[in-house]
C-alpha cells in the first residue's frame, strides 16, 4: 500500500472553492458574460458546485458545461483508446468568458487540449483557469487564474481528488 | 471495459463488454456530429485506406466521412479503377498501401476472410466493412447502437431479422451482436433463404412472417440478394412480397411501438412497403447518422489497440 496524506479534506476543499467563487466574482464583472466549463473526471463536479455559489454571489443563475477533451490529447498515439464522454455545451462561448474547470492542474497537456477544443464551439472573449489543486511539474507555459491549493509534488507521486464517492467524504490525497 | 484490438475483423470473437465499449463510445462521436464544427484531431495524421473490392456508395461514404470528421487523410481504393484489373493479388495491392504508409486499411471484398488475411500479412489496422455472406460488423454496431439508442437497452428485446438471411452478412453480424447483448432473435423469410441451421446460432427460425412479428420490439429487414445467389431462390419478387413483404396490414398487427429497421438500399414495394419506410416506425435514417459514430468509435479505438487479436495489450 502507498503512502498516502490528506491534503484537503471536506471543509477545506468547501473553504477553497468558496473563495475561488468569490474571485472569479471579483475578477469578472459582468456577470452574465461568465460560465463555466468543467473537464471530467472531476472538473465537472467542481464546475457545478462553483456555479451553485456563484450563483449565490450573483443572484443569477451560472451555466455550467462538461467538456471532454480526450480527442483533442496530444498523447493519442500509441495507448490504449481511452473511455471518450460525453460534451454537454449548452450555451454558446463565443463573446464569454469561459471560466476551464479541472481538478488538478499537472503538465498543462489537458489545459491545452481544452483550450483546442473550446475554440471548435466558438471563439470566446477570454479563457480563465480554475482549479482545486496545483501540482507543479509544467510542460506547457499554462498558469491558472484561481487555485484552490498549491501542493508541491515529486513526480513519482499521485494526487488522488475524491468528490462524491458514495459513503465516503471528499478529499484530496496525495500517494507518495 | 476497454479496448485492445487492433483490428476489427468480425463480431464473433468480440465480448458482450467489447461491445458495450464500441456503442458507448460512439454515442460521445455522435455528439461531436451535432456540433457546428464536426471534427476532431484524435486521428490527425493518419492515413486510411478504403479499399472496397466490391461496390458500395453508403459504407464507403460513411467511413470516409468518419475518418474526415477524426482529421485522418483518405484514399478511396475501388476495384474497377485498380490493379486488381491487371490481375494483382490481394496480399501484393495491400502491401503497396502499406508501403505508402497506410494506418488503416478498410476492406471490403466478396470473399469471405479477406480482412481476417490481410492482417496477418500486414502491420496496418484492419477494419472489416463487408466480407462475403460472413460479416459486416460495424452495421451490426451501428444497429445495436440504434436500438440501444432508442428503447435503452437490449437484453430481453425481441429483434426479428426477415428476409434474405443465407446469404447476409449484415444478418450474421446482427445476429452474433444481438445474442451475445441477450436479445432474443427470430429469423424469418422463405425457407431457401432462412434454413433451420441457423438455429444453432441461438436464433429462433420460422417461415411464418406473422408469427415472426406479433412479439417483435424490433423488425429488421435485409434486402434480398440477387449478386449473392447463385440461383433463384423464390419464385419471383411479387411471391415474395405477398408473403414476406411489410405492408400496412401486417404491420397493424405487430406491437404498437415496434420499430422498423432496413440496412438499405431498400427495395420500395418489395420487402418494404414505401409509407412504412418514410413513418415515425422507421429508423432507417438514423441508422444512417449512426453509422457515421460508430464508424468513428471504431477507428478511434483499434487505433489504440496494439495487441495482436484476443489479447490484451496492457
Amino acid at each position: 500500500m502507498p503512502e498516502t496524506l490528506v491534503v484537503l479534506p471536506a471543509p477545506a476543499i468547501q473553504r477553497a472553492l468558496n473563495r475561488i467563487a468569490h474571485e472569479i466574482a471579483e475578477r469578472n464583472e459582468t456577470s452574465t458574460e461568465v460560465v463555466l466549463v468543467g473537464i471530467p473526471v472531476g472538473g465537472d463536479v467542481l464546475a457545478l458546485r462553483l456555479s451553485a455559489i456563484l450563483s449565490e454571489i450573483w443572484r443569477q443563475p451560472v451555466p455550467v458545461g462538461i467538456l471532454d477533451v480526450t480527442l483533442y490529447r496530444d498523447d493519442l498515439g500509441g495507448r490504449i483508446a481511452p473511455a471518450v464522454r460525453p460534451t454537454v455545451m449548452p450555451f454558446d462561448v463565443t463573446g464569454k468568458t469561459v471560466v476551464l474547470v479541472d481538478d488538478v492542474l499537472f503538465s498543462g497537456r489537458t489545459t491545452r487540449a481544452a483550450m483546442d477544443a473550446i475554440n471548435d464551439f466558438g471563439r470566446p472573449k477570454k479563457i480563465q483557469l480554475a482549479v482545486l489543486v496545483d501540482r507543479g511539474h509544467r510542460e506547457l507555459p499554462i498558469k491558472a487564474d484561481f487555485v484552490g491549493k498549491n501542493i508541491p509534488t515529486a513526480l513519482s507521486e499521485k494526487i488522488r481528488v475524491r468528490l462524491e464517492v458514495p459513503g465516503r467524504a471528499d478529499e484530496v490525497v496525495l500517494e507518495k | 471495459m476497454s479496448w485492445h484490438r487492433k483490428h476489427l475483423l468480425d463480431i464473433e470473437s468480440l465480448s458482450a463488454g467489447e461491445i458495450v465499449t464500441v456503442l458507448d463510445t460512439a454515442r460521445a462521436f455522435k455528439a461531436v456530429g451535432e456540433r457546428a464544427i464536426k471534427k476532431v484531431p484524435a486521428l490527425r495524421g493518419k492515413t486510411v485506406v478504403n479499399l472496397f473490392i466490391e461496390p458500395s456508395t453508403r459504407t464507403r461514404i460513411s467511413f470516409e466521412l468518419a475518418a474526415q470528421r477524426l482529421t485522418a487523410d483518405i484514399v478511396n481504393f475501388s476495384a474497377d479503377a485498380s490493379s486488381f484489373k491487371k490481375g494483382e493479388t490481394l496480399k501484393d495491392t495491400a502491401r503497396n498501401l502499406e508501403a505508402l504508409n497506410a494506418d488503416f486499411i478498410i476492406i471490403r471484398h466478396s470473399a469471405s476472410g479477406a480482412p481476417h488475411f490481410l492482417s496477418r500479412v500486414v502491420n496496418a489496422h484492419i477494419i472489416n466493412a463487408g466480407d462475403g455472406a460472413h460479416e459486416h460488423p460495424t452495421q451490426a454496431l451501428l444497429d445495436t447502437f440504434t436500438i440501444r439508442e432508442k428503447k435503452g437497452r437490449i437484453e430481453g428485446l425481441n429483434v426479428t431479422i426477415l428476409g434474405d438471411i443465407l446469404y447476409s452478412r449484415v444478418a450474421r453480424s446482427n445476429i452474433w451482436a444481438l445474442t451475445k447483448l441477450g436479445a432474443n432473435v427470430t429469423l424469418c423469410g422463405p425457407s431457401t433463404l432462412v434454413p433451420k441451421t441457423f438455429e444453432q446460432m441461438g436464433c429462433r427460425v420460422t417461415h411464418k412472417m406473422e408469427e415472426a412479428i406479433e412479439n417483435a420490439d424490433i423488425i429488421n429487414l435485409l434486402r434480398i440478394q440477387h449478386e449473392r445467389q447463385r440461383q433463384t431462390m423464390f419464385p419471383s419478387i411479387g411471391e415474395y412480397t405477398t408473403l414476406f413483404g411489410l405492408t400496412k396490414a401486417r404491420l397493424a398487427r405487430t406491437k404498437p411501438d415496434a420499430l422498423i429497421m432496413h440496412p438499405g438500399p431498400i427495395n420500395r414495394g418489395v420487402e418494404i412497403d414505401s409509407d412504412i419506410a418514410d413513418s415515425g416506425r422507421s429508423l432507417i435514417l438514423e441508422q444512417v447518422t449512426n453509422g457515421l459514430a460508430v464508424r468513428m468509435a471504431v477507428l478511434f479505438l483499434v487505433n489504440g489497440g496494439q495487441g495482436p487479436q484476443g489479447v490484451a495489450a496492457g
